[in-house]
């Protein structure tokens, strides 16, 4: 289940497509990731954090007044610190760019959210940490901003092109490639070139692995299906590997309707790796457009687009309208807010064919309550 | 003689640009083929690939216009562009009908070495890269090895990097092919101080700068203070 991939390919996707200067960087990269994936105490140390610093094991919440007919269960990741799963995979990369000798840590983010969490944990291990962010989405997110100046680090907006995490991951690489000596690139999803999109992987099947115990522990059984939204995909990919080894529980991935990169894309390169992207026949990335700017994404890890080649999980996409429903829903019925992420998840979940639902809550909404009351 | 290499990105105006600029004295054109988001390049060339998309240079345009270019100038052409729009294209296809349009090689700023080894093309290295990469990249290579003088993305520097003198030197010791310097590379005297150690130089962000700013005859003086202080440098 968690066997790295072969030359960083997952069938046809994956690899590496980056200028030459990176590619020392990712060799020694992925060198320090097998010394550490194969070092107890880098385990333990990740352990004892994720235990007493991240907050988990996070809950499995079933969510019984949200549907009739089915159950949703709520694998609670807007619990952890910092409020999303990003936590999870900030926390393994800081060790491991403490690892490296790197006290310099550069990403990227979105919704704000993996941006807090490479604050946080910049903070917490006395790293220097310059995010970049695109100016639309520093608009929409203004809360994270403001958290990630408290935290100590350096929000750089990005201003051009779609001013939105395609170009903020852009210039975050661009600032990799000019101070590769003494910067990690601590990216926040499962994209980007080899040995990223398995180290993020293998960084986030904690929530998988947690849910899948938990949810045998509480039901007595599998779920039927498993639910997650896809930007980078991240989360689902961390809470999908729980369960690819399980042919009867399905994998449900959505897209925002805007950015269905696995939905409507073509094979193409973006960011360092081969995957599905909103792209034209060209090869020229698309815009993509969501409600949500964590889903709002031309691209897609390239392991989500082989699972969907082989069959094993399926994509789905969801629109602004029904993720907003599916998070005023949350929030009346549940007393829970969730972020506008995993609302697409959870509108998907809710007419899904299936009776046990398990749904990955990835992230909190505090940050969306603007986008949210704009659109009210 | 030191070698110049002047690099343009495909758009209207380029072939007028393009002779200018091998009057001027370029012995070598490279010809940018815009991509929606190119990782290696800094604001200049960035803003000059907007451009071009702008007015439509899609991949079929820009070999039009390689084709126009080359049909006005005798030196050799290399389309430089990024891997997204080879894969959209076809590698073997773009091969085929870039050499139809006259292209002499290619350049692809993220294609590694280990990548589509049978797509003959200039290969990059960089400082960054070991010495055993050189050698690597040097047995591939398709006439002469680019060496990227600095880490970091395409655009105008104050001075030469002081990265370069290593990367030359590692370089010389694994290879015999030509090594051309570029990224950063803007004025004369930095082409100058550059070529002094390299086989010659690649210059783009700053032709682009002036091509775009004050069109051929301003390209074709720059070009020309390029080629005299090329010329000036010991062989």
């Amino acid at each position: 289940m968690s066997v790295a991939p072969k030359d960083g390919l997952y069938g046809v996707y994956g690899g590496r497509y980056v200028p030459e200067t990176l590619v020392p960087a990712l060799d020694e990269l992925e060198r320090g990731w097998r010394e550490a994936e194969n070092d107890p105490s880098f385990h333990a140390a990740l352990d004892a954090l994720a235990a007493s610093y991240v907050g988990r094991p996070t809950p499995l919440y079933a969510a019984e007044r949200l549907a009739e007919g089915k159950r949703i269960l709520l694998k609670r990741e807007d619990l952890n610190h910092t409020g999303a799963h990003k936590i999870n995979n900030a926390v393994g990369q800081a060790l491991l760019a403490r690892r490296l000798g790197k006290r310099r840590i550069v990403a990227e983010t979105g919704a704000g959210q993996h941006g807090v969490a490479s604050a946080t944990v910049c903070a917490r291990f006395g790293l220097e940490c310059v995010v970049y962010m695109g100016a639309e989405d520093i608009r929409r997110q203004a809360p994270n901003v403001e958290r990630m100046h408290l935290l100590g680090a350096e929000v750089r907006p990005v201003e051009f092109g779609t001013k939105t995490l395609k170009e903020a991951t852009s210039e975050a690489i661009r600032d990799w490639i000019t101070n590769v000596e003494t910067t990690h690139y601590l990216i926040g999803s499962c994209v980007g070139p080899h040995p990223y999109p398995e180290i993020v992987r293998e960084l986030q099947v904690v929530i998988g692995r947690e849910a899948r115990e938990q949810v045998l522990e509480q039901e007595d059984r599998l779920p039927d299906a498993v639910v997650a939204c896809v930007g980078g995909g991240s989360n689902a990919i961390g809470l999908f590997a729980g369960f690819l080894d399980d042919p009867e529980v399905r994998l449900v991935g959505v897209e925002a309707a805007g950015a269905a990169s696995l939905g409507t894309g073509r094979a193409g390169v973006l960011h360092g790796a081969r995957s599905s992207l909103l792209a034209d026949e060209d090869g020229q990335i698309a815009d993509a457009h969501s409600i949500s700017a964590g889903l709002d994404y031309p691209g897609v890890g390239p392991e989500h687009a082989f699972l969907r080649d082989t069959g094993r999980a399926e994509y789905r996409a969801a629109t602004d309208e029904e993720a907003l429903a599916a998070f005023h829903l949350l929030a009346r019925r549940e007393g829970i807010i969730p972020a506008l992420e995993p609302a697409h998840a959870l509108a998907r979940a809710l007419d899904l064919d299936a009776e046990l639902v398990l749904v990955g809550l990835s992230g909190r909404g505090d940050k969306d309550l603007a986008t949210v009351l704009e659109r009210a | 003689m030191k070698r110049l290499s002047v690099y343009l990105m495909a758009g209207p105006e380029t072939p007028e640009l393009a002779q200018a600029a091998v009057e001027a004295g370029a012995d070598l054109l490279e010809l940018g083929f815009p991509f929606s988001d190119p990782l290696a390049d800094g604001p200049v060339i960035r803003l000059a690939g907007e451009r071009a998309l702008a007015q439509g240079m899609r991949t079929a345009r820009c070999l039009d216009c390689l084709a126009e270019v080359r049909s006005r100038v005798g030196v050799p052409l290399v389309p430089m562009t990024y891997a997204s729009i080879l894969e959209a294209y076809g590698y073997e296809r773009f091969l085929r009908d870039a050499r139809a349009a006259g292209a002499t090689s290619l350049i692809v700023a993220d294609l590694p070495i280990e990548a589509r080894p049978d797509i003959p093309r200039v290969q990059l290295v960089a400082p960054t890269s070991p010495t055993e990469r050189i050698r690597l990249a040097a047995e591939a290579t398709d006439g002469w090895l680019y060496l990227v003088s600095l880490t970091g993305t395409t655009g105008s520097r104050e001075a030469v990097s002081s990265q370069l003198p290593d990367l030359v030197e590692r370089a010389r010791s694994v290879t015999d092919v030509p090594l051309l310097a570029g990224f950063g590379i803007s004025s004369p005297e930095a082409a100058a101080e550059a070529a002094s150690l390299a086989d010659g130089v690649v210059v783009g962000s700053r032709a682009v700068e002036i091509a775009h700013a004050e069109g051929a005859p301003a390209l074709g003086r720059f070009v020309g203070s390029l080629r005299a202080a090329l010329d000036a440098v010991e062989p």
